[in-house]
């Protein structure tokens, strides 16, 4: 699209903004549907598992729930705490709505169909990701309240400490894939296993990282079991409790995006992103578009994400911290020692 | 539209560093800092050099400065104290200052007399040149392994300096052994008894 908009009379220039303006509308009003989305099919998938209807008023279904929500929550009064750090209190939601968005730029949906095919992607991602934690730490100082300061603490070293693990994660993917590009990432994975699976995860040497990743990527996002940032039960609702309307909404927009964006990158990294299960064409699956593919595996993951918020106890603090550093930590250290090590002799041979 | 955006982040650069000193809360000096950090990660993403600008927002950005936040903010700070300390220590910081001042002169002078800055910026870099990351890993594995592996062991040795520090055992806590609680069976744990009327049970 930007090449036909260069192409037009707009000119090279003008034309490769308007085109990477309208692509990024393109990504970015999809997704804030799909939030709202998958909002609604969060309610419903731990309403059934607890046995109650969920949302099932506005709409058919309860579909229009989450609008009704968004709805409210525009047409309430923002408040300040009088004692809030003013500017930095309305910072906070927006640092964590725009970071949860900006991470989009570089996820691929289909071969070819990304806004930005760069070659240092996943880094890219990685230090997108790390970012997150400002909105949130933000938030907890500037509210000038002790549970929302407490959450702020906890989010912190909790990012921190998950922040590690994640990363030699995905320096055991990228030894195996050779390269920091998502769609190479993904087209590496074709065929992977004897020309047969088009996923990572089913590699028994990286199966274990698939794992360690998925339930990393929940710390991560400090969703369930690990939301010590927002446990009611000791702190009110975290570093949310002083906000209210668009900025408590804002908040929840980039928390779901974010989910939606771990969602991704568990697919894109393991399970062979927009490519079909099985590299066989007896399956006449390769005519079905990549993009389904895609949602179809991200709504899997989301599932399970639901799944695990609504069984789950949570965890302990000491307990989230013992699991980052005393297991995730070493695990993936050695990991990254293994698959360097296989992959050194799968291309150069043993070393005799 | 590079010239644009280089004024842009240096502009934003000089500016919240200069925020970063003359902010009176210490909270959003630290946060001026951030802002500087991810402008220069923009300057180095325009000269080309997109892995050291993503190491940097990793790096600085994302691990570094959210520990100096968590300090920072945890820390009960005597902000009259902080403003007398700024008056006493302004002619040494004033020192250092000019000190970098006349090194980055020279370094410029340096680098423009003997005409490396003309070859360089004449070429740019070619189209279809390896990436970024396997220059870098090509060099550091190969020329600078030595350096590379010396500067590594420095910073473990750092890091186990720093637990030896901080480490102290505290008697007399009762830790959670999780492999313990486990591998512990019923069978272990509790018995059936049927005592006899009128007699207790021995424990």
């Amino acid at each position: 699209m930007t090449e036909f908009l260069q192409s037009t009379f707009l000119g090279a220039e003008l034309g490769w903004f308007v085109g990477t303006l309208a692509l990024i509308l393109l990504i970015a009003l999809p997704l804030m549907l799909a939030v709202a989305m998958i909002i609604y099919v969060d309610r419903k998938i731990w309403a059934a598992m607890a046995l109650r209807k969920g949302p099932n008023v506005v709409g058919p279904f309860g579909l229009l729930q989450s609008f009704a929500d968004g709805l409210k929550v525009f047409l309430q009064e923002t408040i300040i705490p009088s004692s809030a750090n003013k500017g930095l209190f309305l910072l906070a939601p927006i640092i964590t709505f725009t970071v949860a968005l900006l991470a989009w730029a570089v996820i691929p949906f289909g071969e070819d169909m990304v806004l930005a095919n760069i070659n240092i992607g996943l880094l890219y991602i990685l230090a997108i990701s790390s970012l997150g934690v400002y909105g949130v730490v933000i938030a907890g100082w500037a509210s000038n309240s002790k549970y929302p300061f407490f959450s702020a603490m906890r989010a912190a070293a909790q990012m921190i400490s998950y922040e590690v693990s994640i990363g030699f994660i995905l320096i055991s993917v990228v030894l195996f894939a050779g390269t920091f590009n998502l769609s190479e990432i993904v087209l590496s994975q074709e065929g992977h296993i004897f020309g047969m699976v088009n996923a990572y995860g089913l590699n028994p040497l990286l199966f274990p990282m698939a794992v360690v990743f998925l339930i990393a990527s929940m710390a991560e996002t400090a969703r369930h079991p690990f939301d010590l940032t927002e446990a009611e039960s000791e702190l009110v609702a975290g570093y949310q409790t002083e906000y209210s309307s668009m900025s408590f909404a804002l908040f929840w927009l980039g928390e779901y995006a974010n989910i939606l964006l771990m969602c991704a990158l568990n697919v894109i990294l393991f399970w062979g992103g927009w490519l079909p299960p099985l590299d066989v064409d007896w399956i006449p699956w390769f005519d079905i578009p990549g993009i389904i593919w895609l949602f179809g595996k991200m709504f899997f993951f989301f599932f399970i994400f639901s799944w695990v918020m609504a069984t789950v106890p949570r965890y302990r603090y000491d307990q989230l911290m013992r699991l980052g550093w005393k297991i995730f930590l070493p695990l993936s250290l050695l990991w990254v020692v293994l698959v360097s090590g296989y992959v050194m002799i799968d291309k150069f041979g043993l070393p005799l | 539209m590079q010239i644009f955006a280089f004024y842009l982040f240096a502009s934003v650069v000089l500016a919240s560093g200069a925020m970063c000193i003359f902010s009176r809360n210490p909270v959003h000096s630290v946060l001026w800092l951030i802002l500087a950090f991810f402008n220069a990660a923009g300057l180095m993403v325009l000269v080309g050099a997109e892995f050291i600008a993503a190491l940097l927002v990793i790096v600085y950005v994302g691990a570094v400065a959210v520990l100096f936040l968590f300090v920072v903010m945890m820390l009960d700070i005597d902000f009259a104290e902080l403003r007398a300390g700024f008056m006493k220590h302004l002619p040494l910081g004033l020192l250092l200052a000019l000190v970098l001042v006349v090194e980055i002169i020279f370094g410029v002078g340096a680098w423009q007399s003997s005409g490396m800055g003309q070859a360089t910026a004449a070429v740019g870099i070619p189209e279809g040149a390896p990436s970024n990351i396997e220059q870098l890993g090509a060099l550091l594995y190969t020329k600078y392994v030595f350096l590379f592996e010396a500067a590594g062991m420095i910073l473990l040795v750092a890091m186990v300096g720093a637990i030896v520090l901080t480490h102290r055992t505290r008697s007399g806590v009762r830790k959670q052994n999780v492999a313990n609680q486990v591998a512990r069976r019923p069978e272990d744990a509790t018995r059936n008894t049927q005592p006899e009327v009128g007699k207790g049970v021995e424990l």
